[in-house]
């Protein structure tokens, strides 16, 4: 008799996000220098780094934002095939409306001011095809409930909340679609330490209930450590360590990742 | 051989006013516009002895395809009588030598302003719309360029968000005039100041619609038996002005687009907004003969 051992789980799930060896320069600056990032379904990578480390370049590549120099980038997704920087335009704006969802540090570029919060969330999904006003106003409101926004304001326009309930309608626009990748830019840089906090418990809560793969970056190495499972420390462009969360903030081999937790601690 | 029998005698004007060149541009351009049904085309907007905003794109079509054969028939809000659209027609008659008329039966080429005639119009008919802003996207999106790049990527999500939330502010949709529809299932357009009344009568209509905004510089054309739907939302009906069931108080017509006009008691009296519909049936009414066509809307409301 023969003994068979099934392959351990890791080894048989595919990692939903691949980029390989990604480059941009600006004209002289060289934004990113071969940065590869592996993100499984259901985790949260997080990036670290100083400004201008190239992290948000890195970001709004994955959003197809920007496309680089080389490099490729994949997602395992059904109908989602070969390296998504080939796309055309009418392609990237409908992946990134389905299967994409981003927040940024500013809410003036995730957000149409004028409008009112909970149609932002129904752009979304007008976007997407849905013609039925009720099923849009359905899924605006659970949406925004999700990320926990007050739904007696869900009507007033965002230029008209505060920052951190501004966070909040970008959020629920950005998981609307229940996307298959959340990106979050800095997403509570800007608000004051409480509000910071509740935000930050919603996402956490969202992504246990939820089990979205998300890619965060920040500064904070606070914000860091309570969401991330993974983390990668960008430094000029470049990846100079990557990790565990807990492995590199406890025990950091880079000198400029010792750097970083020292400041921080 | 002198160069008087070589050369046309002088003339203080071209035919049909703008000069040959100006009508050709005009003439490609229309055609490109037939082509894509719905698509904005930029044309060099000609000058014209009127100001910009009364009509000035709408003539320059006309003069285009004006010939001395043609009747012309005028309207500005439903009426051939209002000065704007008399001195067009009279401008027309003038620099053509066409024929004009104010029945729309008898009319090849109907140049109007914020309204399509009650009587269905023909495929040998040419419908001429004045239209003072082409882009539907210009409320949602003030910037030109990314508006024709939204259109090229069929992108018009934002124009079903003012919808949404029009009806979210007031429990229906308030556009008035101007209702954004779906050309050929490609182009959103504005299809010029009509009523929502209209819009329903451009769908898989027999005649030919063009609409030119004279200061924007820019035409789009409705061919004929082309799919024009309104956007609408699948649980939110489209609905027509409820003209259905006024009835006009001075030709009795009844079941057709209204002007109110208010009274001194506070009230407000009816009348046929298509002013040679409502003579017409004044005539019919007092027994001198008159042929009304067939309408759009029977009894207040589409036919099938």
């Amino acid at each position: 008799m023969t003994l068979t051992l099934d392959a351990p789980r890791f080894v048989e799930t595919k990692p939903l996000l691949t980029a390989r060896n990604l480059s941009k320069s600006y004209g002289d600056v060289q934004a990113l220098r071969d940065v590869s990032a592996t993100v499984y379904p259901g985790e949260v990578l997080g990036i670290v780094g100083e400004s201008g480390s190239g992290k948000s370049t890195f970001l709004r590549c994955l959003n197809l934002e920007e496309t680089p120099d080389a490099g490729s980038y994949s997602l395992d997704l059904p109908d989602v095939q070969g390296n998504l920087f080939d796309l055309d335009r009418y392609g990237r704006r409908m992946l990134c409306a389905t299967r994409i969802g981003i927040v940024y540090q500013n809410p003036h570029l995730g957000l149409l001011m004028g409008h009112s919060s909970s149609g932002n969330v129904a752009e979304r999904l007008l976007v997407a095809g849905e013609r039925r006003f009720e099923v849009l106003r359905d899924k605006a409101r659970n949406a925004l409930d999700a990320s926990e926004f007050p739904l007696d304001r869900m009507d007033a326009p965002p230029i008209e909340l505060s920052g951190g309930m501004q966070q909040r309608v970008q959020l629920a626009k950005a998981i609307a679609l229940e996307p298959a990748l959340l990106l979050l830019d800095e997403p509570t840089t800007g608000l004051d330490v409480s509000v910071q906090a509740l935000v930050l418990d919603t996402l956490k809560r969202l992504q246990q209930e939820r089990r979205i793969t998300m890619v965060i970056v920040s500064h904070d190495l606070g914000v860091i450590r309570t969401l991330s499972d993974r983390v990668m420390v960008m430094r000029r462009g470049a990846v100079v360590e990557e990790g565990l969360a807990d492995q590199v903030f406890q025990d950091p081999q880079h000198s400029y990742t010792q750097q970083l937790v020292h400041a921080k601690l | 051989m002198s160069l008087e029998t070589l050369t046309k005698s002088w003339e203080p004007m071209s035919y049909g006013f703008l000069d040959a060149s100006a009508k050709r541009e005009i003439r490609r351009k229309t055609l490109k516009a037939i082509a894509v049904p719905g698509c904005q085309i930029p044309y060099a907007s000609r000058e014209v002895p009127m100001a910009r905003g009364w009509g000035t794109g709408g003539l320059q079509v006309s003069c285009t395809l004006i010939n001395p054969d043609m009747r012309v028939k005028v309207i500005d809000q439903g009426a051939d009588d209002s000065v704007n659209a008399a001195s067009i027609r009279k401008f027309l008659a003038r620099v053509s030598g066409a024929p004009v008329t104010m029945d729309t039966l008898e009319a090849d080429l109907i140049q109007s302003r914020h309204r399509i005639p009650e009587e269905k119009l023909r495929e040998d008919q040419v419908l001429v719309l004045q239209v003072p802003n082409p882009e539907p996207l210009r409320p949602v999106q003030p910037n030109m360029s990314i508006a024709r790049q939204m259109h090229a990527d069929a992108d018009y999500g934002r124009m079903w968000l003012q919808l949404y939330e029009q009806i979210v502010r007031s429990g229906r949709v308030m556009q008035g005039a101007s209702y954004p529809s779906l050309v050929n299932g490609r182009f959103v357009m504005t299809p010029s100041p009509i009523p929502r009344w209209d819009v329903p009568k451009m769908d898989m209509a027999a005649h030919l619609t063009i609409l030119s905004a004279g200061r924007e510089k820019r035409l789009h054309a409705v061919p004929p038996y082309t799919r024009v739907e309104p956007l609408v939302f699948d649980d939110v009906p489209f609905r027509v002005e409820d003209h259905g069931r006024l009835v006009c108080t001075r030709s009795g017509a009844r079941g057709f687009f209204m002007n109110e006009i208010p009274q001194e008691d506070g009230t407000s009296s009816f009348e046929v907004s298509d002013s040679e519909l409502g003579v017409k049936t004044i005539h019919r009414r007092d027994g001198d003969a008159a042929r009304i066509g067939e309408t759009w809307y029977t009894d207040g409301e589409m036919a099938q």
